[in-house]
């Protein structure tokens, strides 16, 4: 199964990013073939609907699970869509949030947050 | 002649500038062009108030015709558009209604919907013909209303028309200054009152602008924004004291040149000065 994780760095010791729409970069990961592949995210210098540019990105990798610790409203419209499954990371490491999610212990990501639209920052 | 009246921020003075310097021209137009939070009508309590819907053209799509080309998602700048499981998804509050992607759709699939975004409203107050537009809740961007207040005023030739601005310096204060003969940026006598007032001053730079500053809440001692204009050689049209009376009288909703003869003659000189600022601009610019 290929799953998404937004990463701050294009290497597997990197954290796992605080944004999804605005993330530098996506792990895509097989958990079959254990292969990680680091994308591009082009959405983060959008002006506006980079959540739903990374998430049309995320949909034409033919993801079936994104890990991330939060999501926007569009973003998640998308992805909803999309059927792909969203999961809430708990911790900043890349590692044990894909090591979570194959122990199933990633709980689904519910509280999907409005979007912080035209703000600075994340 | 139109006039424009801008600050960095909100609560400065826009509106009671604004709707003072109208109150004193007698016949003439004031269009609040703040329209998230219009509050000019409060001070005029317009009558005859005519209302009128406003919307934007947004598009929407036959996913019949749609065969996936995406050429609409790729040149969306402000990503309004996605194309999910054979399926193209529109997000309408996204959208800027710039029509774009309904004029690239080599399938003819998009097309114009009308989408309700708020209204504008005309009345009379004395003399003076006061515009008022109000965008709905949850909407993006006003730029559609404002364009709508401001055509409607193309017409009148000579009558002065003072326009209040919404705060900031984002393209919908662009959008209400653009066609301004002139612009009063009104500023605090505060260190971010003149962080506020550089932002509008660069702005007004930027449109190449004339313009002038009003100093308002003026109090003894040291006023940054009065140094600031001083340093950068800006006219300085008025300084409006921090004073008990007049807050009073615009947190009651009064408008203080219609309810004292002492306000009357501070916003006629006001409107003088402006004026005058005006004539020279056109004689040295022509």
């Amino acid at each position: 199964m290929k799953i998404a994780i937004p990463v701050d760095e294009k290497d597997m010791g990197t954290n796992v990013c605080v944004s999804f729409g605005r993330t530098p970069y996506f792990l895509i990961y097989d958990t079959e073939s254990k292969e990680s592949v680091f994308l591009d995210n082009s959405a983060v210098a959008s002006s506006g609907g980079a959540g739903i540019k990374a998430a049309q990105i995320i949909v034409d990798s033919n993801i079936e699970a994104l890990l991330t610790p939060r999501c926007g409203q569009n973003a998640a419209n998308v992805l909803k869509a999309a059927n792909i499954k969203m999961y809430k990371t708990t911790t900043l490491s890349v590692k044990d949030s894909i090591d979570a999610f194959i122990a199933e212990t990633l709980s689904l990501l519910d509280d999907i947050h409005e979007g912080f639209h035209g703000q600075v920052g994340n | 002649m139109k006039i424009a009246v801008l600050s960095g921020k909100g609560g400065t003075g826009k509106t009671l500038v604004s709707v003072n310097l109208a109150a004193v021209a007698q016949k003439s137009t004031y269009i609040d062009c703040d329209v998230e939070e219009p509050n000019g009508h409060l001070f005029f309590k317009p009558i005859d108030v005519q209302e009128e819907e406003v919307s934007v053209k947004i598009p929407q799509v036959d996913n019949e015709r749609c065969n996936g080309c995406r050429k609409c998602v790729d040149f969306c700048k402000f990503n309004a558009l996605a194309y999910i499981k054979d399926k193209l998804i529109i997000f309408e509050e996204i959208c800027h209604s710039c029509g774009g992607c309904i004029m690239l759709c080599p399938e003819k699939a998009l097309t114009e919907k009308e989408k309700g975004i708020g209204k504008m409203q005309r009345g009379i107050s004395d003399e003076v013909t006061v515009y008022t537009g109000i965008l709905d809740t949850g909407e993006a961007s006003g730029i559609s209303i404002i364009k709508k207040l401001l055509v409607n005023n193309k017409s009148k030739g000579d009558e002065q028309t003072f326009i209040d601005c919404p705060p900031g310096s984002a393209c919908i204060v662009m959008e209400s200054i653009k066609d301004a003969d002139y612009c009063v940026l009104v500023a605090e006598p505060t260190l971010f009152g003149v962080h506020n007032l550089n932002m509008v001053y660069e702005l007004v730079k930027l449109f190449n602008k004339p313009f002038g500053v009003v100093l308002n809440k003026c109090v003894d001692g040291e006023n940054p924004a009065e140094k600031f204009c001083l340093e950068k050689n800006i006219k300085i049209l008025k300084r409006l004291p921090f004073d008990n009376e007049l807050g009073m009288l615009n947190s009651n909703a009064e408008i203080a040149a219609r309810k004292t003869k002492k306000y009357y003659a501070i916003f006629s000189s006001l409107l003088e000065t402006v004026k005058r600022e005006v004539q020279y601009e056109t004689t040295t610019n022509s």
